[in-house]
């Protein structure tokens, strides 16, 4: 029995008197590709933030590869206190890839060297293996012909394509999708999930969260419907989507088909 | 009976107010070399979490912004010597009134272009494995000394301008200069005019180059 | 350091400061109230279509804002007599100067407040059927004072320490009182330090309402 690449044990998250997470257990396999869904304010992307320490949880573990991240000292009550040295949670971060809404490419560089820019400065490679890296990586996702151009002349679809690429380029475990479509125009969305299946093909681990339904229900192997800050669905693609059990994911996924054609 | 404009007085005095022009450029960069050093470690300590270093900047900054700068300059130049037990020459007095008051200025300047970057900007970085120094130096820094210019030019105009008020510790700054050039040909009116058209000219100048290297230096951001 | 400080000469004295903190708001709401007006004048004119308004105008606003202050003072009382063959007193030239200077500065700040309002604004309220005047004055006007306080705030901010230049033309305000106690008395360092903090005290209160106010507009905006 391998150990799961990432787990996640009774996580809560508040902001303020704001509880967004309230107990959230997960279990991630190498090779499973889960798609949260779920209303705005549910906590999806705070969830997902929370995975690679963007938030930092309120209460809960996070393991990935078997170990706990975060050092454990004694607090006061003989409640336990959780620290987070920044050195570990770079290193966390190196190993987990995130993809934005924003994208959030660096404007003052080109696609090339953002793509190149953590492999020198945090993962400490030669400027030129670097750069063959980033070459590659770029290549993967059709934008071999845009190198030295700034991000500010290119589309959005096409920004956002060398957002994956910047990401994948560190060689991540995971890769985390936070939205990654909910910025483009409809036309672009569709290059962008390209790329994101022809991810899943290759057999990475990966979560997504998304409003596309569609593509989440071919791309992949677990859904889960994220209400309250807690699981209320959990399930295949078939399970939630096609038949859902509970009455809020029906009332949720009705949404979507009231102005089918 | 129209008055009779009589520029020969004046420029037969001219190279006097060279020496004042050459001066006034001379303290003007001097202040802001040692302004822009002020005003890093102000903003820095700005934008520190610790109160120990923020509660001083923020009262250095707001002392400055909220007093005229000719007490800065008498102070440096008639209060300071007490205090210290030592003398200042009109030069040195100017350049501490002049640098403080700029560094404070910039200080703000500096603070602003930095918070001025998305909070993306940052996420992106942290994100990607780097550390915060990393993420400053590579990443925010030079995206915030772009924003940071037209504030900056502007700033160091004001600067440029207040320089005249050096004469008023008869340093020979342009305006002294002027002052003393009149005082041997009693023509003012053309005397102060002429350094106005002057003072015009070099603010103008400087303006138009400033112009330019703010063009350059943001050339990744236009569409 | 073993100076002696002495601050009772400022207690003694300080009829003498009061007096100049009077000639000081003397100076201070007059032009900018003044410069309030003449510089929305001089903004219609910079907008305008003829290049005979147009023109002179923004020679007077560059000339007023590209050159330094107190050489603006000095020129109003030294030059400006000999042109204008009547002699002006300290006071009246530095009114002169002070106030055409403001007025440049509240002329940009006009001009920019006018011309961000966005042509969205006037066609929007235009297919709803609404006359020019109705447009200007339910619509564009209040959107524009909203802008312009804070950057209108700060200029009267900046008007109040630059009244300490008069100073120089032997205006007896307030920084001219502390200059000729600190002489008087031997004394610059309490005389200048006192005189630093009422201008801090004067100033502080304008500078943090202006904050507060940019604050607010920036949330409603």
């Amino acid at each position: 029995m391998t150990v799961p690449i990432l787990e996640v044990r009774d996580l809560h998250k508040s902001f303020g008197n704001l509880h967004v997470l309230r107990g959230i257990d997960l279990v991630v396999e190498q090779g499973e590709r889960i798609a949260i869904i779920g209303g705005s304010g549910s906590g999806k992307s705070t969830l997902l933030r929370c995975l690679n320490f963007m938030e930092m949880p309120t209460q809960g573990s996070i393991i990935l590869d078997g170990k706990r991240i975060g050092r454990v000292r004694p607090g006061k009550d003989g409640a336990e206190r959780v620290v987070y040295p920044e050195a570990e949670l770079c290193d966390v971060r190196e190993r987990l890839g995130m993809v934005f809404q924003q994208f959030n490419l660096f404007p003052h560089m080109t696609v090339l060297e953002n793509a190149m820019e953590a492999l020198v400065t945090v993962k400490g490679m030669k400027r030129a293996e670097a750069r063959a890296h980033a070459e590659a990586e770029l290549a993967k996702v059709g934008l071999s012909d845009k190198f030295d151009v700034y991000p500010s002349k290119l589309s959005g679809g096409q920004q956002q394509r060398v957002a994956i690429a910047r990401a994948l380029a560190m060689e991540p475990e995971i890769l985390l999708f936070d939205e990654p479509t909910s910025s483009l125009d409809p036309e672009l969305v569709v290059e962008v999930l390209r790329v994101i299946r022809a991810l899943a093909e290759e057999g990475r681990t990966m979560l997504l969260v998304t409003h596309e339904l569609g593509f989440a229900y071919h791309f992949a192997t677990k859904i889960i419907f994220l209400a309250d800050g807690v699981f209320h669905e959990v399930g295949t693609p078939d399970e939630v989507l096609k038949t859902p059990k509970r009455e809020r994911t029906q009332a949720f996924l009705a949404r979507f088909t009231e102005f089918g054609f | 009976m129209p008055y009779e404009w009589d520029f020969s007085a004046v420029f037969q005095h001219f190279d006097m107010l060279l020496v004042g022009l050459r001066n006034t450029i001379e303290i003007a960069l001097v202040s802001i070399v040692c302004g822009i050093g002020l005003g890093l470690v102000l903003a820095f300590m700005r934008l520190s979490s610790r109160r120990l270093l923020k509660f001083p900047a923020t009262a250095f900054i707001e002392f400055y912004r909220n007093t005229p700068p000719i007490i800065h300059f008498f102070w440096f130049f008639y209060a300071l010597p007490v205090l210290m037990n030592i003398s200042l020459d009109p030069f040195s007095a100017a350049v501490l009134a002049l640098s403080t008051q700029s560094g404070a200025f910039y200080a703000e300047v500096f603070r602003g272009g930095i918070v001025s970057i998305e909070s993306g900007q940052w996420e992106g970085c942290k994100a990607l494995g780097m550390r915060h120094s990393q993420a400053m130096r590579r990443i925010i820094l030079p995206q915030a000394v772009a924003r940071m210019m037209p504030p900056f030019v502007e700033r160091s105009f004001e600067l440029t301008k207040t320089t005249a008020l050096a004469s008023t510790l008869a340093y020979a700054d342009l305006l002294y200069q002027a002052m003393q050039v009149n005082s041997e040909t009693y023509r003012p009116l053309e005397v102060y005019t002429t350094i106005a058209v002057m003072y015009l000219l070099l603010l103008l100048t400087a303006s138009a180059l400033a112009r330019v290297a703010e063009h350059r230096l943001t050339a990744y951001g236009r569409a | 350091m073993d100076y002696s400080f002495d601050f009772s000469l400022i207690l003694a004295n300080y009829p003498v400061l009061l007096r100049g903190l009077v000639v000081t708001l003397e100076l201070w709401v007059p032009c900018f109230v003044v410069g309030l007006l003449v510089g929305f004048g001089l903004a219609l004119a910079r907008l305008s279509r003829h290049a005979w308004l147009r023109l002179p105008s923004l020679g007077y606003i560059e000339l007023f804002r590209d050159t330094p202050v107190l050489i603006q003072l000095i020129w109003f009382f030294y030059a400006f007599p000999i042109i204008a063959g009547v002699q002006l007193s300290p006071f009246l030239a530095a009114c002169l100067g002070l106030t055409l200077n403001t007025s440049a500065y509240c002329a940009e700040i006009f001009r920019g407040g006018i011309q961000s309002i966005t042509r969205g604004q006037w066609e929007g309220a235009r297919a709803l059927g609404m006359r020019h005047s109705v447009i200007l004055r339910r619509i564009i006007l209040p959107q524009v004072i909203r802008r312009m306080l804070p950057a209108l705030t700060n200029r009267g901010i900046e008007l109040g320490k630059v009244t300490s230049l008069a100073s120089v033309l032997t205006v007896h305000e307030l920084m001219y009182q502390g200059r000729l106690l600190s002489s008087t008395y031997y004394r610059p360092l309490e005389m200048l330090s006192t005189v630093a903090l009422v201008y801090f005290v004067l100033i502080y209160p304008g500078s943090y309402l202006s904050m507060r106010l940019e604050t607010r507009l920036a949330r409603r905006g």
